[in-house]
């Protein structure tokens, strides 16, 4: 059976030099298994990311330091933390769903021959102390319960926005351990020259509390004008589905949904979007969705709070005027 | 650009699945079997980013030339569907098909196509998709590179041969990355790559003539013992979906504008 005290080490990963959101909340989930929790990090001067890891609820952090790190390549990452696991053979490894993440994830687990659950949303012990993963899979048509064997460790990657952070606690203390994984400089055989970002300008998508997004039912780019107009208006920030993404009409770095972001805004207001299953996946975390479609038996409508049952074209610009004045006074 | 090894061998691997536009009307579970059904009358679709990683490979073929096999691993094929690819312009079609390819996990299903590529002989890339639309693991082109113990890149928008290798740009979240690898390697590619081409008519005849190449577990030297799944399956549901939606409406679709803007702010949301 399981060892409770088995360690449970989380992945780390830094935004801008900081602890990032993921790996806290990575880190409350590891705190809610119970047993200790240490997160790994690569790479160089992570003392202070150490530190903020202690305070998000960690009782231990590894520093993993090799000159073959430095530049974060995920071969390096891969064979580094596959050196950590059988050094310290934790009995769960928490891995974020970022683009890092799901690459690390399957193939440390292959290495180490051991099981992987991907983008999970829940994640409990049952009586016995066995692992049990909850995962939307069919696009989140259905929820899969999948149990873990007894082999160590149990890889379980995690979905985003799903487990709130814990307060930072800056008394916290806890374990910094280093450790120096031997690695081959020709183990790096894919290498990333060159990050190109295109960020639009205002409130992010994922940390907007108002979030307006338009699909196919826009018919082109320019409505998307009218979206901009009204997340300005409420301080929110515009997103898409990837219809619309796919026909061009707006950057992909705008697509919510199962391929593209998680957003968990308190109010979400689609137009001319069906609601699509992978759709839904991105947003069903939005508190509340408000729907404007022409089609009365859209699944928009299944999931959304407030609607209205009409054509774009006519309801938005006196839902925009309306909006305006009351935003007004 | 003129590449080195041109014509360049690619293997495209395809899933065919339960066409993921199934209405949710339609969509199924069998509690017993944990397994989602088809919808009756729906036929099955080649993995829609399957039919991307195959678009990726024919714009080489058409670029620098290439020879594009396409790979599968499964039972219970339908032809129709599964020569889609041919039909696109793909040259071959190898199917790796037995009674016992079912149910497979990610690390089975990367097994089985890790010996199918070996199977198939030399190769300078191996072509995926992003993730299948079944359980949207996103797993296998990651368990198979390492299998083959190749360079993998994933979620790819755009690929070129350059020199001796490959450049990808790998669509992130807020832009791309650049990522260099040496050949052979394995890229999944991701739909931010374009739409497929269309079959033409005469790809449509030309495909109509092949006969795809089976092989079975045995044929590939399957070990049996490594296809049990790593994970149980303890419950497989629909997810209940509780929302009551508020209809506004008004005197016509103007005025329901106006007011759900008034209800919006009623309830403390604006
Ligand atoms: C594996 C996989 C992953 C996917 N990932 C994502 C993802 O991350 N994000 C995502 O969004 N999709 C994703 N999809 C695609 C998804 O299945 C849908 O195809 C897509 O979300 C549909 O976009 P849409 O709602 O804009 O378009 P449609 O489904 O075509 O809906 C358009 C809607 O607009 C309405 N409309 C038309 N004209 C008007 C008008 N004048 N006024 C008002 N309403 C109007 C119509 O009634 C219709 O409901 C994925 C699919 C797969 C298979
Ligand atoms: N049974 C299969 N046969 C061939 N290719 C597959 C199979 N399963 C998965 N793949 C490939 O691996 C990709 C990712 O699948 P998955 O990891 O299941 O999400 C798919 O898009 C396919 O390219």
């Amino acid at each position: 059976m399981t060892d409770m005290n088995a360690e449970t080490v989380v992945l780390g990963d830094l935004a801008d030099g900081r602890l990032s959101g993921a790996t806290a909340e990575l880190i409350a989930l590891g705190r809610k298994l119970g047993g200790p929790v240490a997160v790994a990090f690569a790479g160089v001067g992570l003392e202070s990311a150490a530190s903020e890891a202690l305070a998000a609820g960690a009782d231990k952090a590894y520093l993993l330091n090799s000159p073959v790190l430095a530049e974060l390549q995920t071969d390096a990452l891969v064979a580094a933390f596959e050196q950590l696991c059988k050094h310290s053979s934790p009995a769960v490894v928490l891995v974020a769903k970022t683009p890092m993440g799901r690459d690390v994830g399957p193939r440390l687990a292959t290495r180490l021959g051991v099981g992987l659950a991907q983008d999970c949303v829940d994640l409990r012990r049952d009586s016995s102390g066995t692992l049990i993963a909850t995962r939307p899979v069919y696009g989140g048509n259905a929820l899969a319960a999948l149990a873990f064997s007894d082999a160590r460790p149990s890889i379980v990657v995690v979905r985003g926005k799903v487990y709130p952070p814990l307060a930072p606690d800056p008394a916290r203390k806890g374990e910094i351990v280093r450790f120096e994984p031997k690695l081959d400089p020709s183990a790096v055989k894919a290498r990333t020259v060159q990050f190109v970002r295109r960020e639009a300008a205002g409130v992010r998508l994922e940390d907007a509390a108002v979030v307006v997004s338009g699909g196919r039912g826009l018919g082109g780019p320019e409505p998307f004008g009218m979206l901009k107009e009204l997340a300005g208006l409420l301080d929110g920030a515009v997103g898409a589905s990837r219809a619309a993404c796919d026909a061009g009409w707006i950057d992909h770095s705008y697509q919510v949904g199962l391929t593209g972001k998680t957003i968990t805004p308190n109010v979400y207001i689609t137009v001319g979007i069906s609601g699509a299953s992978q759709h839904m996946a991105g947003c069903s975390g939005a508190k509340n969705i408000v729907a404007i479609n022409k089609d009365a038996n859209a699944n928009i409508f299944k999931e959304a709070r407030y609607g209205v049952v009409g054509d774009w074209k006519k309801v938005l610009p006196s839902f925009i005027e309306a909006v305006r004045e009351l935003v007004k006074s | 650009m003129t590449s080195p090894r041109a014509p360049v061998r690619i293997l495209v691997c395809v899933k065919q699945v339960i066409d993921p536009e199934t209405p949710l009307s339609a969509f199924k579970v069998d509690p017993a079997t944990k397994r989602v059904l088809a919808a009756p009358g729906v036929p099955p679709v080649v993995n829609g980013f399957d039919e991307n990683a195959v678009e990726a490979a024919l714009r080489l073929k058409d670029t620098v030339g290439a020879e594009v096999t396409v790979l599968s691993v499964g039972q219970g094929f339908i032809m129709d569907v599964m020569k889609k690819p041919l039909s696109m312009g793909a040259d071959r079609l190898v199917l790796a098909q037995d009674p016992s390819f079912q149910d497979l996990d990610p690390f089975a299903t990367a097994y089985i196509l890790s010996l199918a590529v070996r199977k198939s002989g030399a190769f300078d890339l191996v072509l995926c998709g992003r993730q299948a639309s079944d359980w949207d693991n996103a797993q296998v082109p990651l368990v198979l590179a390492e299998l083959l113990g190749l360079p993998c890149v994933t979620v790819a928008q755009k690929l070129e041969l350059a020199g001796k290798g490959l450049v990808v740009q790998r669509a992130l979240p807020d832009g791309y990355e650049v990522v260099e690898a040496p050949l052979p390697a394995l890229v999944s590619v991701s739909n931010e790559l374009g739409e497929p081409r269309y079959p033409t008519l005469r790809g449509i005849m030309a495909a109509g003539k092949k006969t795809p190449v089976t092989w079975t577990a045995a044929d590939l030297g399957v070990d049996l013992a490594r296809l049990a799944p790593k994970l149980r399956v303890l419950d497989l549901f629909a997810p209940p979906r509780e929302k009551q939606c508020e209809f506004v409406a008004g005197e016509n679709e103007a005025d329901a504008g106006r007011l759900l803007a008034l209800k919006l702010r009623e309830d403390k949301l604006i």
